[in-house]
């Protein structure tokens, strides 16, 4: 589905952010990103989704590769990145350009509801509260119904528990569609809370140190004793105490 | 998957529209502010009429605001005050149209393009420390003491306040905001007028509120240089003939349509631009949910 191979990225500065860094990703599967802070996983999202482009390497998504943003990706960013001038709706029939207009209006209304907006339609984005701007952001990437969903630290802005629910309600999301989804994060709970794959990057130029399947039942209990062992052991391989 | 979710704020009744539109403020407050503003001035014209009344002011000075009126009310019973006030707001208008309009193609473009930018901006800010008055004898000497020497160089004033605030608007952009744009494949003309243009619309109607300032400025300046009518011209017209009641009615109509074509501007404006989460839409929402 989703192919990254040898991508490599160097920056005008002369900074390596990246080096040899390869990952496939299957049809319907969500793979968590982890890393430490500067390990270059938010530049590799912004690779994958066409952003910006690899100094070395290739993305494919069934042997096409990316070399612009394309239509069959869906991105959710750090922060919610709503237009402040237009509606919820508005936002979320962003990227309909081209539809007809009838078919806009049902596919927004639909996105609206998966992410249970509703009565918020109508609201501008200074009306909504954080966690609400953040699943705009969602239904503004789901609307277009991407085969692949790229969330770059998608509730790290979010308080603890309004972060709690979106977990949950993009698990609920995923379980509709089951696009894949490939997110980066630097929360580790999240990260196996969500993934069927871990995937931990390290080091300056970043590249990837460990790929786990991760076995656990879901719906996936955070207090539960194989949680927390996975838990240590991928904190283990972040190696944070030599960080630096 | 029902996410249970604060209770909506009461705010959003209001936008029940998709339009975004900025919450008006209410009668009450309304009449608050525009009560509030009012005070003062009414205050000094009373003190100012009765100075008058008593002969602490001699009238070949300043006259009663009441004579002023009459001056007017009889210049305006003739017809020949809208005579006056008709072409200076011609002028105004005219010129206001053709700076604004040309500042916003040389401002998106040099706001957009780098390339434009680099090679069109260095001589419009080279043109711009010229002091505007300036051109007034080439002007005159170009296009002739009549309208169009006039309506230019109200235009020129105009230009240089709306062209730098959308240059600068566009330019400051937020970067991200356009990066939703791009992922959406837009660019280009798309990408212009579904993320830059609405996002510098704020700044933009700024310069154009600056740009009308200038306007009414320049108008006083043109008529004075030479013209048989306007409100400028009234003023030129009562000095030369020593008498200070069109000066000052002249000087009181200026205010008002001033005041009045900036109001319009400013109406229009924040129906526009609604949508901002700025500390004055905040505070004034908060001053409407207190009445």
């Amino acid at each position: 589905m989703l192919r990254i191979s040898r991508v490599a990225k160097r920056f005008d500065t002369g900074v390596t952010a990246l080096q040899g860094v390869s990952l496939e990703v299957g049809r319907g599967e969500i793979v968590g990103l982890v890393g430490t802070s500067g390990c270059g996983k938010s530049t590799l999202l912004r690779i994958v989704c066409g952003l910006d482009a690899p100094s070395l390497g290739e993305v494919f998504i069934d042997d096409t590769a990316v070399r612009a943003p394309r239509p069959e990706i869906g991105v959710v960013f750090q922060e919610p990145r709503l237009m402040p001038w237009l509606t919820v709706r508005d936002n979320v029939k962003f990227g309909l350009e081209g539809y007809p207009k009838a078919r806009q209006s049902e596919l927004a209304a639909e996105a609206i509801g998966k992410v249970g907006l509703e009565k918020f339609a109508d609201a501008l984005p200074k009306q909504l509260s954080g966690g609400m701007a953040q699943r705009v952001a969602i239904a503004r990437a789901l609307v277009t119904k991407p085969q692949i969903l790229l969330l770059d630290e998608p509730f790290s802005a979010l308080d603890a528990f309004t972060r709690l629910k979106l977990q949950d309600h993009l698990l609920g999301i995923w379980a509709k569609d089951r696009p894949t989804m490939l997110f980066v994060t630097h929360d580790v709970d999240e990260a196996l809370a969500l993934s069927d794959r871990i995937v931990v990057m390290r080091g300056q130029p970043g590249r990837v140190h460990r790929d786990y399947p991760i076995d656990l039942p879901r719906p996936r209990g955070r207090a539960n004793v194989a949680f927390q062992a996975w838990k240590i052991r991928i904190l283990d391989d972040l190696d944070l105490t030599s960080e630096g | 998957m029902a996410v249970a979710e604060r209770a909506p704020p009461a705010r959003l009744s209001r936008t029940e529209s998709a339009a975004p539109r900025l919450a008006r403020g209410g009668g009450a407050a309304r009449r608050r502010r525009i009560g509030l503003g009012l005070v003062i001035p009414l205050i000094l014209l009373v003190l100012w009429e009765a100075a008058c009344r008593v002969g602490f002011i001699p009238p070949n000075k300043l006259p009663a605001p009441t004579a002023v009126f009459d001056e007017m009310a009889g210049m305006a019973a003739t017809g020949e005050l809208f005579g006056h006030i008709g072409i200076t707001l011609y002028r105004v208008f005219a010129g206001f149209f053709l700076g604004a309009a040309a500042a916003t193609v040389a401002g998106s473009l040099t706001g957009y393009s780098r390339t434009c930018r680099e090679l069109l901006d260095p001589l419009v800010q080279g043109f711009r420390s010229v002091p505007s008055l300036a051109w007034v004898p080439l002007f005159i000497l170009w296009l002739g003491i009549y309208e169009l020497s006039k309506v230019t160089l109200i235009a020129v004033g105009v230009f240089f306040p709306v062209y730098l605030n959308l240059m600068s608007g566009i330019q400051s952009v937020d970067r991200k905001l356009v990066e939703v744009g791009r992922v959406y494949r837009l660019s280009g003309w798309k990408l212009v007028r579904r993320v830059l243009l609405p996002a510098t619309l704020p700044s933009y109607l700024v310069g154009l509120r600056s740009g009308l300032g200038l306007g009414w400025m320049f108008v006083i300046a043109a008529e004075l240089m030479g013209a048989s009518k306007g409100l400028g011209f009234l003023l030129l017209d009562g000095e030369q003939t020593s008498r200070p009641k069109p000066i000052i009615g002249s000087i009181i109509l200026f205010a008002l349509f001033g005041k009045l074509t900036d109001v319009i501007l400013v109406t229009v404006g924040n129906r526009l631009v609604g949508w901002q989460d700025s500390f004055k839409a905040q505070s004034e929402e908060g001053e409407n949910a207190a009445h």
